[in-house]
């Protein structure tokens, strides 16, 4: 059985637990989206289907809230601190730096799906501002100087 | 209950997390082991310490000795010298803005704590937040029992409203007025509700709280459902903050094992439980109705008031709603009365309010101050002043529903009202400081730029309008501001706060209003002289070398775009149609020759 088949399965259980009950929509498209890191179309029929919902309505939700993703995001999600603390701080000239050396924009995933770029609100390290996070890795104090050094050892691997 | 010789408190908040506090913890155990100490010194991971700025913070009890900076390889010495011989180790005591012979002093004595008064963080940094034991140490549920078998619900309304304790999310709504209206409504089933949707850009307090003392929060919340006759509580927390999510779980689960969430607490004829609901990254939740609507499983979108939420909140049922700060007060004031809390803060706000700090200041992180406090005293006081000697120009309060404060205003107390008569807000307490080389119109714009991608696009006002005003500043700081430009943003904000769905976009505009009014000059010289005066906005400025120079080439060097011509010894030259003004050159020089104009 594919990976894919397997994780399908997975959520198709968690569904059934809440069946029929539409309030759960929200954590339902969240564990969907732990599980296979993005919401498809064909995730959400299954979710429409399973709670009684329209798929309309659930294709709402996941495109209202920037938690899920439609597409898959890359094997680094590199994410910028945008939150004021950060912006005063230089986080714009870091996030143009990052741009430059991956050569994608903000919001986009670099085409060998190894990077997802994101600029993302303030995560609350607002004592080491700037900061950006590399999946779970936290990077802070950063200058636009320090980027090139900073994803060397994720091109790498 | 095992006795400690020592007590070593690591912060287990974000910023020292990020800065790997947890590889601290882990040394801590494993040199303890080694040394055979475990029976004699614990190792607690707190909350936050509040002083993000000298993190990860590390501090041991009972002398109370306050290490910053820690690093993970440090544990060894610390364990070895301090923990086995007595010695402190100097060169990681925290010193008073480097003030050597102030080494050591006890933590309330540090200028940075001693203007503070702790009443909502006041177990933060101070407990282990995944143990309940040591929350009920501290006095924790004790506001509860008082409530539940001295007191009638009427009692507990009473007190909250006698208390005057305003709503810390923002607004400064009475809580007990709030409570009361709930109170009032008839229902078979009513909702408490706590909001910890903390969205502002630069604000993560009620992170701290939850992260560092989340029983408060419930115990809260069980008080309010007591007073209102509900028994069943929604916690909607950003996702993007897994840690508080966490502990929030241990401390539901700790709750119900002992018997202080669940059917009848403590005995009595009182039941509650707590629920978690988690966001999904967007700003609009932070609003009550779209809150609510998220916790339904529905896209967050508000919708009009009336009926508010204590008539017809969650599930179409009476729901009081609270942010984290003003739950984290009630237990406290229940516990030392309502004279205390009043007379504490103003007479029309009465108690603390806690700051994230942040931005160009010397101490960043989380303050808590009595109301009226001038924010001179928090800038320059607790905060230390502005880093590398730079000139303050203005504290953005507020978050994007906020404004900017210039220096002229700096003696005005902080409290709700004084803070709007000046054109800002108190917010949630983001509190972001900027120096002589922020440039205004682009802070006005950044907040834009937020607004225009958090509106959820119901009314159109708020949708089309923010998006106009946000073209508008886009074309001044590229230098194409028209004459007209500032009488169509003022036009366009007035007819968006007067005639938006929400709060999000009533007050949308006021980060460009508070600019105008304050810095006025700033969008006349982008508009009229083509000028930036702050030397920030990339289109409005150029690099030159100037006589400085000593031709060491490390400019050229470091350039990415090979902008820098020059030969060794002689003075460089910018060429600036390739100069994409990244400023790396900037950083590089020694000899401070390369200056924006």
């Amino acid at each position: 059985m594919s990976e894919r088949t397997e994780k399908m399965e997975q959520i198709e259980r968690y569904i059934a637990e809440y069946k029929g009950d539409e309030t759960a929509l929200m954590r339902v498209m969240q564990y969907a989206q732990n599980v296979l890191g993005c919401v498809p179309i064909d995730v959400q029929i299954k979710i429409a289907e399973g709670l009684g919902v329209t798929l309309s309505e659930v294709y709402g939700v996941a495109t209202f809230y920037s938690q899920f993703a439609l597409e898959p995001k890359g094997k680094y999600v590199i994410s910028v601190c945008m939150g004021t603390a950060c912006y005063v701080r230089g986080s714009q000239a870091v996030l143009d730096r990052i741009c430059e050396e991956l050569d994608i924009q903000p919001g986009k995933t670099s085409k060998d799906g190894k990077f997802t770029l994101q600029a993302t609100r303030c995560i609350g390290a607002c004592g080491l501002a700037p900061v950006m996070t590399i999946n779970e890795e936290v990077h802070g104090r950063i200058t636009a100087d320090d980027v090139p050094g900073i994803l060397k050892p994720y091109r790498e691997k | 209950m095992e006795l400690f010789r020592s007590h070593v408190l690591v912060c287990g908040g974000t910023g020292c997390t990020s800065s790997g506090s947890n590889m601290i913890l882990e040394n801590f155990e494993a040199e303890l082991k080694k040394h055979q100490l475990e029976n004699e010194v614990k190792v607690i991971q707190t909350g936050c310490f509040g002083l993000c700025e000298a993190g990860p913070v590390v501090i041991v009890y009972p002398d109370g000795t306050f290490y910053s900076h820690v690093k993970p390889e440090d544990v060894k010495e610390i364990t070895e010298e301090h923990l086995l011989k007595g010695r402190v180790v100097r060169r990681l005591v925290y010193t008073d803005r480097g003030d050597h012979h102030d080494a050591g002093k006890p933590l309330d004595e540090i200028s940075f704590y001693k203007h503070q008064t702790r009443i909502a963080l006041r177990n933060c940094g101070v407990i282990d937040p995944e143990n309940i034991d040591e929350y009920i140490a501290f006095d924790g549920y004790k506001a509860l029992a008082t409530c539940l078998t001295e007191k009638t619900p009427q009692d507990v309304l009473d007190l909250i409203t006698e208390a005057n304790l305003r709503g810390r999310g923002g607004g400064g709504f009475p809580a007990g007025k709030k409570w009361q209206f709930a109170a009032n409504s008839k229902s078979d089933k009513k909702y408490v509700i706590c909001n910890a949707d903390e969205g502002d850009p630069g604000a993560f307090m009620d992170r701290s709280i939850l992260e560092g003392d989340p029983h408060s929060v419930l115990e809260a919340m069980a008080i309010c459902g007591y007073s209102i006759g509900s028994d069943e509580g929604y916690i909607y927390v950003r996702a993007e903050y897994p840690i508080a999510v966490e502990r929030l779980e241990t401390a539901i689960r700790q709750a119900r094992e002992y018997g202080l969430l669940g059917k009848n607490i403590l005995g009595t004829d009182f039941s509650f439980d707590i629920h978690l609901r988690l966001g999904a990254g967007a700003f609009v939740c932070g609003e009550e109705t779209a809150l609510m609507a998220s916790i339904e499983g529905k896209r967050g979108e508000p919708r009009p008031k009336p009926p508010f939420p204590a008539v017809a909140g969650l599930f179409g049922k009476p729901t009081n709603i609270n942010n984290v700060e003003t739950y984290a007060n009630v237990p406290h004031i229940i516990n030392k009365g309502v004279e205390w809390f009043r007379s504490l803060g103003t007479e029309k706000s009465p108690g603390t309010k806690v700051f994230a700090l942040g931005g160009k200041i010397n101490n960043t992180g989380l303050v808590e101050i009595s109301m009226g406090t001038p924010l001179r005293n928090v800038i320059y006081d607790i905060g230390g002043g502005i880093p590398k000697g730079k000139e303050f120009k203005a504290v953005q309060t507020g978050g994007p529903s906020g404004g900017c404060i210039p220096a002229s205003l700096l003696d005005v107390p902080i409290e709700y009202d004084s803070l709007v008569e000046i054109g800002s807000m108190m917010g949630s307490g983001g509190m972001i400081v900027m120096d002589e080389d922020n440039c205004m119109v682009d802070i006005a714009r950044f907040f834009l730029d937020f607004t225009v991608e958090e509106s959820c696009g119901k009314c159109t006002p708020c949708r089309i309008g923010t998006k106009r005003m946000l073209e508008i500043l886009d074309r001044i700081v590229e230098g194409k501001g028209r004459d007209g430009d500032i009488e169509k943003l003022e036009r366009l904000a007035e007819t968006i706060s007067s005639s938006s769905l929400c709060g999000l976009g009533q007050t949308a505009p006021n980060p460009v209003l508070s600019t105008l009014r304050y810095f006025r000059d700033e969008y006349e010289a982008h508009i009229y002289e083509k000028r930036c005066p702050a030397h920030h906005c990339k289109k409005l400025l150029h690099l030159e070398i100037t006589d400085n120079c000593r031709g060491c080439t490390a400019c050229a060097r470091v350039c990415p775009v090979e902008a820098i011509s020059g030969e060794v010894r002689n003075k460089h030259y910018i060429d600036p149609d390739k100069c994409t003004k990244c400023f790396s050159c900037i950083e590089k020089c020694r000899f401070g020759a390369i200056v924006k104009v």
